[in-house]
């Protein structure tokens, strides 16, 4: 037996899905069972599955049940771990061009502030490293990251606004994300990005993936402009 | 589309397989109600149809065809007769047909022989309202819209003799226990399961919002965000219970106490604003006993 399954869980999680969890908490270790797990679901989709929902440490698995139940989906999924080999993920590093200024990011100053920080320091602080992309979910193309510096913490708004546009960077608690499409939001928003994170007529739709490294760059107003005139040609 | 309704929009059984990428499958609230329309006009189960909100609208057919109309009952007459509800009928090139407002549940669903022609996105016809996706551009239909229908393939199916108002009983919902059912106090479990709920007006196809009595959960307890099954019963931190429904978030952070269960699922999409509704725990064996109860009635249909 693959060892991908050793420390799994598998809750009904209702009587047309099944949760497949990897231990009790959010880690790198986890998330590459999630990925992997993801992939090899993915690839061939059995018959029966219709969804799959990755998170931090588990993959919720939706299936039609005049097709299949609990325990079958179970099996398979057991033996697609088994019978295939471990193969390397792709690494890709996304580089997210960001224009953080106070009409794009009408939340930079007040995050400056809770942080104790000048704002060319909250930006250069948010540029410095690559973030993980844990999994997509929320909305179409969001993006779940790690590793944004705790520094940056700041608390989210306590009304959420009605509308967040698509592209925004924010920061929420301890997260970093980009709204991917336009929704309603609570997180801190520091920029926005001209790049677009979703898009139904494309292939694949999102912009980013599971297991991507983002790394946000920043941009003036004039880029950001040039970069949205570029997007809307494609 | 001569008058939209309070809200109209194309729907199939659902966008599936894209859930990795942040997309639900949305689809008919009511699927029963649109498989079975479907499949009276002769139509695979799968094919679009027109999904109507508490009130219909006017319609003015170019060409003659058959058609069905299935769900809740919202009075519908075709020029100044009445038309059945769950049976096909013809329709005359001219004739205009007009869906009034419910007289029963949320929703009716309007199918036509061939299914309507739109382009399909990432696989499906369904409109994801909250997204703009799918659909007729994404969106509601609204007063000149046009829609085409695919060229007819089947034959009708002679009119059912099942009494389909009887599988609509809404005041009791079955759900089976929730992912984390055991983060909420005993006394909460009982509570949540001898109260009675009114669905807020604040509902949609995203979610139900139930107001009724408060569930608090166990003190310091955080779910790390998961994947979120159609139906589940979450719990956020004002403790008032959501129902997330078919254009719900992929994934989510609150504690899920119940999950509704599939056989269910049509009687939640005919849940109307300040309904109100009780919930009754049943074990997964009841549940899959339930869903093929009804399967053996759409088979019955199809054959």
């Amino acid at each position: 037996m693959d060892d991908l399954f050793s420390s799994a869980l598998f809750f009904p999680a209702s009587d047309n899905s099944l949760l497949v969890q990897f231990g009790k908490s959010i880690s790198v270790e986890a998330h590459s069972r999630v990925a992997r797990l993801t992939d090899l679901v993915l690839a061939d989709m059995p018959k029966g599955f219709l969804n799959v929902h990755p998170a931090y440490n588990s993959v919720l698995v939706s299936f039609d049940p005049s097709q299949t139940d609990h325990s079958s989906v179970e099996k398979v999924i057991r033996n697609i771990a088994g019978n295939n080999p471990s193969f390397p993920r792709e690494e890709r590093v996304v580089t997210i061009p960001t224009c953080y200024n106070s009409e794009f990011g009408p939340d930079l100053t007040d995050v400056a502030r809770h942080c104790g920080l000048s704002e060319d320091e909250v930006i250069r602080t948010h540029t410095a490293d690559d973030y993980l992309v844990y999994f997509l979910g929320f909305t179409p193309g969001f993006p779940y990251m790690g590793g944004m510096p705790t520094k940056l913490t700041t608390p989210r708004l306590g009304t959420p606004r009605r509308q967040v546009a698509a592209g925004s960077v924010a920061i929420g608690g301890s997260q970093t994300g980009i709204y991917s499409v336009d929704s309603p939001g609570g997180w801190r928003i520091i920029g926005r990005t001209p790049l677009m994170l979703f898009d139904a007529n494309l292939d694949p739709p999102t912009l980013l993936r599971l297991g991507d490294h983002v790394r946000f760059k920043a941009i003036s107003l004039a880029e950001f402009e040039k970069n949205s005139i570029g997007e809307q040609k494609l | 589309m001569l008058e939209p309704g309070f809200l109209t929009s194309i729907q199939d059984l659902g966008r599936f397989g894209y859930a990795h990428l942040g997309v639900s499958a949305s689809g008919a609230a009511d699927s029963f109600a649109l498989r079975i329309g479907n499949l009276l006009v002769g139509n695979k189960e799968d094919a679009a149809g027109l999904e109507m909100t508490l009130t219909g609208g006017l319609y003015e057919f170019d060409e003659p065809c058959s058609v069905a109309i299935t769900g809740s009952h919202f009075s519908p007459r075709l020029d100044s007769s009445e038309v059945p509800m769950w049976g096909a009928f013809n329709v005359a090139a001219g004739q205009r047909l007009k869906i009034g407002a419910t007289q029963e549940g949320a929703r009716c669903y309007l199918c036509v022989q061939g299914g309507f022609d739109l382009p399909l996105t990432l696989g499906s016809y369904s409109t994801h309202l909250m997204t703009s996706l799918g659909g007729c551009s994404g969106r509601a239909l609204k007063k000149g819209d046009v829609l085409n229908v695919h060229s007819k393939a089947f034959a009708l199916v002679e009119t059912p003799s099942e009494n389909f108002s009887s599988w609509y009983q809404r005041d009791v919902l079955s759900v089976t226990a929730g992912l984390q059912e055991d983060f909420f106090f005993k006394e909460e479990i009982k509570l949540f399961y001898s109260s009675s709920y009114e669905v807020s007006e604040d509902s949609n196809r995203m979610g139900l919002r139930l107001l009724g009595p408060q569930l608090k959960h166990l003190a310091g307890r955080e779910i790390i965000t998961e994947g979120a099954p159609l139906g589940a019963v979450q719990v956020p931190q004002s403790g008032k219970p959501i129902i997330l429904f078919v254009e719900h978030q992929t994934t989510g952070g609150y504690p899920k106490i119940a999950n509704i269960i599939s056989a269910d699922m049509h009687r939640v999409g005919q849940l109307r604003p300040r309904d109100v509704v009780k919930f009754r725990k049943v074990s997964l064996e009841e549940a899959r006993a339930a869903f093929l109860d009804r399967e053996r009635l759409v088979n019955s249909i199809r054959q």
